[in-house]
C-alpha cells in the first residue's frame, strides 16, 4: 500500500491509531472529521491558512546551510529548517492556525489545549487571539515551573493557564486534563491538540497542517542542490515536527532519523523514548507503542526538554518504525545541553532543547558521512524559553 | 445464564429497579474492598461494578482519580483483582462487573483476559475508551466465555451510534446522565430522557444510568426512567472520607443503603 493513502477510514495506519476515547467524544470526532475533509477541499479554506502562514507567521522559513557546523563535524553538509524563525519561536505555530481557522468555520466558540514546553499553549494562544476566540491551557505544574516565561506569554496573549497536578504534573496530564473539559464542553468547545497523536482525525490532521515544513524543505533544497537530501532529523516528542519534516519525502530515497529523549539513564526508565524502548498499547485515544510497566499503568518519564518528556508518540510514527521507513534513536540530556551550547557558538542560534536533541544526533551520524552527502536538521524551536532552565543546570554543575 | 442477565430478568418479574454500586478494587486495601463488596450486597445491591484503577483515567473526576491512585499505590493490578473476584466467588453470586480502561486488558492479553476473568467469576465487562468500532473482538470473546461487553451512551450520541449501540451491548446499555466526567453534582442535561426513550424504543436490553447521582431524591428520580441506578463516585467519596476508620464498611452499607431504598420504592 503507497504510504500516502494512510491512514484508513477507520484512523489506522497498519496496526496503530484508531479511536479509543469515551463515548461522548465519538460525536465530536466525527463531526471533527467530517469538518476537516470539507474544509481539506475547500479553495478559501486553503487561501485563508496560507494567507495567515505568509503574512502572518512568516513562512516560508528558511533552510540555512549551517557551514560552521558543518566544518566542525568534518563531514556531511547540514542544512537546518528554520522552524525556530516562525512566529512564537517554534513550528508549532503551523498547527494551531489550521485548526483554529477550522474551530471557526465549525462554529465553535472556545478554544482549549494541553502544552507541554508552552510553546503548542503559545501557539495556540496566538491563533486564538488573532482570530478572537477565547482560549484556556492546561499546563502539568512540574512544565509551569520549568517553563515560566511561556506562562507569562500565554497570559500576555489573553489566555487562561490552567495548572495540572495530577500524576506527572507534566505533559500527559495536561492532556488527560483537557480531554476532561473536551468531554464537559463538546458541544461548544474545540480541542486544539498539539502533536501528531491522539484519536483520529488528529494525527492524520496535525500531519497535514505540519507537512508544510517538508514540503518548503523539498522546494528549497531542490533549488540550493538539485536533489533531495540524503537524510532528514528530527526530535520526537509526540512528533509532530518530525512527521511534518518526513511526509512529503516519504517515497523519496531519503533516510529518516527520529531522535527521541534519552533523558537520564535509558537503564533506569528516566527517559522518554517511547519508540527505542517502548511496547505497543492504548494511551489518548490511539493505539501506539508506550512507555508502560507489566501491567499496563503508564510510565513517567523524564527528559530535560519539556516537549519530550511525554511516554506515547504519534500512531504513524509507530508504523513507520514497524514497517522500518523510518529509523529512531536516543539523545540523553548531557548530550542535548551540549549541543545547545554548541549551536549558540557556532552558529549563533540558541535552539529549543527539544531541538538541541536533533542538533545532538549530527556528531555521531554525520562525522561519518562523505562530504558531498546531504543531512537536513528541523530546528524545530528557537531556546529562548529554556535560557532560565540550561543556567540553573550550568550553574549547580 | 449469565448472572447479570438473570438478576434483570428477576428484577424486572418482581417490578423492581436494579442497583448497581461501584468501588474502586483495592482501595483502601483489598480486605476492604472484600468486605465492602459483601456489605453492599447485604444492604441489597443487585450489581457490584469493580473499577480497575488506571494511572490516565480520563473520563473520571477527581473523586475516581483519587481513589484510581489510592488502590494503584497499594499495588492493584489486573491480576490481582481477578484473585480477589475469585475469593468473593466462595462467598457470593452477586453479578460483578469489572469498569476500567483498555490499556491494562490489552496488556493483560486480550483472550487470555477473557477466559481468566470468566474462570475468576466475571460476568461483565465496562471499558470507558473502547467503542463498539473497536470492540469486535472482546464482543466476541465475551459472548463466547458467558459474559458481557457493556457499551455507553450519552445524550450527545447520534441516531446511528444509538442504534448501533443497541445492537451491540450485551447485559445492559450504559446511559452516561451528562457530557462530562464521573462524580459532577448537580449536572442535568435535558436530552438523558430523550436518549433513553429512544433506547427502550429500540431493544429490550435494561438501560442503567449513571455519572453524578449522589442522592436519594436523585437515585428515586433516575430509577423513574431506567432498569437501573448506578452509582459511583458518591460511594467512592465515603471510602475516602472513612479510610482508616474500623466503621468504613458499615458507613458506607448505611449510605448506599439510603440510595437503593429510594431505587426500591
Amino acid at each position: 500500500m503507497e504510504h500516502h493513502s494512510l491512514p484508513d477510514k477507520k484512523g489506522h495506519f497498519g496496526a496503530f491509531g484508531g479511536k479509543f476515547v469515551p463515548e461522548t467524544l465519538m460525536p465530536a470526532l466525527k463531526e471533527l472529521e467530517e469538518a476537516y475533509s470539507e474544509a481539506k477541499e475547500d479553495k478559501d479554506f486553503h487561501k485563508r491558512l496560507e494567507k495567515y502562514l505568509a503574512d502572518y507567521a512568516g513562512r516560508p522559513t528558511p533552510l540555512y546551510f549551517a557551514e560552521r557546523l558543518t566544518k566542525s563535524l568534518a563531514g556531511a553538509k547540514i542544512y537546518l529548517k528554520r522552524e525556530d524563525l516562525a512566529h512564537t519561536g517554534a513550528h508549532k505555530i503551523n498547527n494551531t492556525l489550521g485548526q483554529v481557522l477550522l474551530a471557526k468555520r465549525m462554529g465553535k466558540k472556545r478554544i482549549i489545549a494541553e502544552t507541554g514546553a508552552g510553546q503548542h499553549g503559545v501557539a495556540t494562544a496566538t491563533a486564538a487571539a488573532v482570530l478572537g476566540l477565547p482560549c484556556r491551557v492546561y499546563m502539568g505544574d512540574e512544565d509551569i515551573r520549568r517553563q515560566r516565561l511561556n506562562v507569562f506569554r500565554m497570559e500576555l496573549l489573553g489566555a487562561e493557564v490552567i495548572p495540572v497536578s495530577s500524576g506527572s504534573c507534566t505533559l500527559k496530564d495536561a492532556i488527560n486534563e483537557t480531554i476532561r473539559d473536551w468531554v464537559t464542553n463538546v458541544r461548544t468547545t474545540y480541542y486544539v491538540l498539539g502533536s501528531v497523536v491522539g484519536p483520529h482525525p488528529y494525527p492524520m490532521m496535525v500531519r497535514d497542517f505540519q507537512s508544510v515544513i517538508g514540503k518548503e524543505t523539498k522546494e528549497q533544497i531542490l533549488l540550493k542542490e538539485k536533489r533531495v537530501p540524503d537524510y532528514l532529523v528530527a526530535c520526537v516528542g509526540g512528533g509532530s515536527n518530525s512527521l511534518g519534516l518526513f511526509y512529503p519525502f516519504l517515497e523519496d530515497a531519503v533516510q529518516l532519523i527520529g531522535v527521541e529523549a534519552g533523558g537520564l539513564d535509558l537503564s533506569e526508565d528516566k527517559h522518554g523514548a517511547t519508540l527505542a524502548r517502548g511496547s505497543i498499547g492504548i494511551l489518548h485515544g490511539a493505539k501506539s507503542y508506550l512507555l508502560q510497566d507489566k501491567y499496563g499503568q503508564i510510565s513517567l518519564t523524564h527528559s530535560v526538554a519539556a516537549g519530550l518528556d511525554y511516554p506515547g508518540v504519534g500512531p504513524e510514527h509507530s508504523h513507520l518504525k514497524k514497517i522500518g521507513r523510518a529509523k529512531y534513536v536516543t539523545v540523553n540530556d548531557r548530550e542535548a545541553l551540549k549541543a545547545f551550547q554548541t549551536l549558540s557558538e557556532l552558529e549563533g542560534i540558541i535552539p529549543a532543547l527539544e531541538s538541541a536533541h536533533a542538533i545532538a544526533y549530527l556528531s555521531k551520524l554525520v562525522p561519518e558521512l562523505d562530504k558531498d552527502k546531504i543531512v537536513v536538521v528541523n530546528l524545530s524551536g528557537r531556546g529562548d524559553k529554556d535560557v532560565e532552565q540550561v543556567s540553573g543546570i550550568v550553574d549547580s554543575g | 445464564m449469565n448472572r447479570i442477565k438473570k438478576k434483570f430478568k428477576e428484577l424486572k418479574k418482581e417490578g423492581k429497579k436494579a442497583f448497581i454500586s461501584f468501588i474502586t478494587a483495592g482501595d483502601p486495601d483489598f480486605t476492604t474492598s472484600k468486605a465492602l463488596v459483601l456489605e453492599l450486597e447485604k444492604r441489597g445491591a443487585d450489581i457490584i461494578e469493580l473499577g480497575v484503577p488506571f494511572s490516565d483515567p480520563l473520563a473520571e473526576g477527581p473523586v475516581i482519580q483519587k481513589s484510581s491512585q489510592r488502590a494503584l499505590e497499594k499495588g492493584t493490578s489486573l491480576p490481582k483483582i481477578l484473585s480477589l473476584v475469585g475469593e468473593l466467588r466462595q462467598e457470593t453470586e452477586i453479578p460483578i462487573v469489572l469498569m476500567g480502561y483498555y490499556n491494562p486488558i490489552f496488556k493483560f492479553g486480550e483472550r487470555e483476559f477473557i477466559e481468566r476473568a470468566s474462570g475468576a467469576g466475571v460476568d461483565g465487562l465496562i471499558i470507558v475508551d473502547l467503542p463498539p468500532e473497536e470492540a469486535h473482538f472482546l464482543l466476541k470473546e465475551s459472548k463466547k466465555n458467558n459474559l458481557v461487553l457493556i457499551l455507553l451512551l450519552t445524550p450527545v450520541s447520534s441516531e446511528d451510534r444509538i442504534k448501533l449501540v443497541c445492537q451491540k451491548s450485551q447485559g445492559f446499555i450504559y446511559c452516561v446522565a451528562y457530557t462530562g466526567i464521573t462524580g459532577d453534582e448537580k449536572r442535568e442535561d435535558k436530552n438523558l430522557r430523550d436518549l433513553v426513550t429512544k433506547v427502550h424504543s429500540l431493544t429490550s436490553t435494561p438501560v442503567g444510568i449513571g455519572f453524578g447521582i449522589s442522592s436519594p431524591s436523585e437515585a428515586r428520580k433516575t430509577a423513574s426512567l431506567a432498569e437501573a441506578v448506578i452509582v459511583g463516585s458518591a460511594i467512592v467519596k465515603k471510602i475516602e472520607k472513612h479510610q482508616g476508620s474500623k466503621t468504613l464498611v458499615e458507613k458506607v452499607g448505611v449510605f448506599a443503603e439510603s440510595l437503593i431504598r429510594a431505587v426500591k420504592e
